[in-house]
C-alpha cells in the first residue's frame, strides 16, 4: 500500500512518563501468557472469528499481543501497522468481518485495562498515571489496526472492481469486418469510456466496418451513460464503421425516450440476431442454408 | 510545410503530415479547388492519420473543402482519423457533415467509388 503514510497521521504515539511506561510494559511482558489465554477466551465467549479454528486464533492472538506490546513500549505503530496489513490480507478472503476485527482489538484494550485495575487498586493515584500513558496509546494502536484492515479490504475490491471491468468487455470479431461488443452489467461512465476507447481500437486493428453493440445485459442507463453511447456511435462512424445497437429492453428504450436523448443517428435493432442480419446486409453477405442452393 | 496533394486515377489524394497552421489549411482548400478543376477529379481523399488534433478551425476548413470541391463535381472523404481524435471530436461536437469518413485509404478510395457510381475491385 503505495499510501500507507498519509493515512495514519501520527505513526509515532504521544510522549509519556517513561518510567511508568517502562514498568507497563514490563508487567504486559510478564504476564503474557495469562492475558493472551483470558484475551483468546473473551473472542470466544463474543463468538467473534467463527471462521477460525482456536489454534489458528492462539497463533494470531499471539503475534498481534507481542506487536501491541512493542508498538506500546516504542511508540510506533509502524510494525504493528504492517502486521496488521498482512493479517488483513490472510482473514479477508476468509470472509472475516470489519465488526469482528475491531471488536477484537477493543476486546484486548479491555482485557489489559481490566488487569491494570486489578493489579494497581492498592494505589488509585499510580493507576491514574498508568491509564493516563496506556489510554491514548491503547487507542492509537486500535485505530491503526481498524484502519489498516478498512484500508486492506478497500483495496481487494478495486483490485476485483478493476478485474472485472478488464474482463466484462470483450470486443469480438464474427465474420471479416464485423465486430460485436456485448455488454453486460452496471454501465457507469467510466466503463462506458473505457468501451469506447477499446470498441475504437479495435475498429481500427481489424478494420471494421460494422459494430453491434449489445446492450441486452445491461438493466438500466441514464443520461450521462446514454450520452456516451450516442458518442461512441459519433465515434466509430468517424472511423469508417457504422454502429448499430441491439437489444434495448423495454425500460431502457423507455427511459432513453424520456429523457429525450437524441438518438435519430443510431441505428437500433430489436435482438442480437437481428442486429447481426442488419450488419451481414451492410456488408453484403448473404447468409443462405446448405439445402436450399 | 505545405501539404503535397497526388493524383490518382479520377482521385486526389491530400496526405497531411503534421499539424497544420491556418494559414496552411487555407492554402490546402485552395490548392484542391484548383486541382479539382484542372485534373477533372472525381473524388479527394484527404489522409489524416498523422494528425492528432482537429480542432474546430481544421474541421470547418475541411467541410468548407468538401462543400467546394462538391460544387466542382468531386466528393470528398477523411481517412484515418485516430481514435482519441475521434472521442476528442465527438466530446467537442464538431461535426464533419457533409464529408464521408473511412478508416483508412484503401476504404476512402472504396467510398469514392460507391458515392461516385464507379465499381471497386470487388465488383461491388
Amino acid at each position: 500500500m503505495e499510501h500507507a503514510a498519509e493515512s495514519v497521521p501520527h505513526v509515532r504515539l504521544p510522549e509519556v512518563d517513561s518510567r511508568l511506561l517502562r514498568e507497563l510494559v514490563e508487567y504486559l511482558r510478564q504476564r503474557r501468557t495469562e492475558l493472551r489465554q483470558e484475551w483468546v477466551r473473551r473472542i470466544t465467549d463474543a463468538q467473534l472469528l467463527g471462521v477460525m479454528t482456536p489454534e489458528e486464533i492462539f497463533l494470531e492472538v499471539t503475534a498481534v499481543y507481542d506487536n501491541y506490546v512493542d508498538a506500546l513500549e516504542t511508540g510506533s505503530v509502524e510494525t504493528l501497522q504492517d502486521y496488521a496489513r498482512d493479517l488483513s490480507e490472510r482473514i479477508i478472503r476468509r470472509g472475516v468481518e470489519t465488526h469482528e476485527v475491531l471488536g477484537i482489538v477493543l476486546l484486548l484494550r479491555d482485557v489489559l485495562a481490566r488487569s491494570l485495575f486489578v493489579h494497581y487498586q492498592h494505589d488509585p493515584d499510580v493507576l491514574n498515571r498508568i491509564l493516563d500513558a496506556y489510554e491514548p496509546a491503547a487507542n492509537r494502536i486500535a485505530v491503526t489496526v481498524g484502519v489498516s484492515f478498512v484500508e486492506e479490504r478497500e483495496r481487494v475490491i478495486r483490485e476485483q472492481q478493476a478485474a472485472i471491468r478488464e474482463l466484462s468487455t470483450p470486443v469480438l470479431q464474427v465474420r471479416e469486418r464485423l465486430v460485436i461488443l456485448p455488454i453486460i452489467g452496471v454501465l457507469d461512465s467510466q466503463r462506458a469510456r473505457q468501451l469506447t476507447e477499446q470498441l475504437l481500437m479495435t475498429i481500427q486493428a481489424n478494420r471494421a466496418k460494422v459494430v453491434v453493440i449489445d446492450i441486452t445485459g445491461v438493466a438500466s442507463i441514464d443520461m450521462t451513460v446514454a450520452n456516451h453511447l450516442v458518442q461512441t456511435v459519433k465515434a466509430s462512424r468517424l472511423m469508417g464503421a457504422s454502429a448499430i445497437i441491439t437489444g434495448l429492453s423495454s425500460e431502457i428504450a423507455q427511459t432513453l425516450v424520456d429523457l429525450g436523448v437524441d438518438l435519430s443517428m443510431m441505428k437500433t435493432v430489436g435482438d442480437l440476431q437481428g442486429g447481426l442480419e442488419e450488419a451481414e446486409r451492410l456488408l453484403g453477405y448473404k447468409v443462405i442454408q446448405a439445402g436450399d442452393e | 510545410m505545405s501539404v503535397p496533394i497526388l493524383k490518382q486515377g479520377d482521385y486526389l489524394i491530400a496526405s497531411i503530415q503534421s499539424a497544420l497552421t491556418d494559414s496552411e489549411v487555407l492554402k490546402l482548400r485552395d490548392d484542391l479547388a484548383d486541382r479539382v478543376g484542372n485534373f477533372r477529379s472525381r473524388g479527394i481523399v484527404i489522409d489524416v492519420t498523422a494528425v492528432d488534433v482537429i480542432d474546430s478551425f481544421v474541421a470547418r476548413s475541411l467541410q468548407t473543402i468538401a462543400s467546394t470541391a462538391k460544387l466542382r463535381g468531386a466528393e470528398t472523404v477523411l481517412v484515418g482519423i485516430q481514435p482519441d481524435v475521434a472521442v476528442a471530436m465527438v466530446q467537442f461536437e464538431l461535426s464533419l457533415d457533409p464529408l464521408l469518413t473511412a478508416l483508412d485509404l484503401e476504404e476512402g478510395i472504396a467510398a469514392l467509388r460507391r458515392s461516385t457510381g464507379g465499381v471497386d475491385e470487388d465488383g461491388r
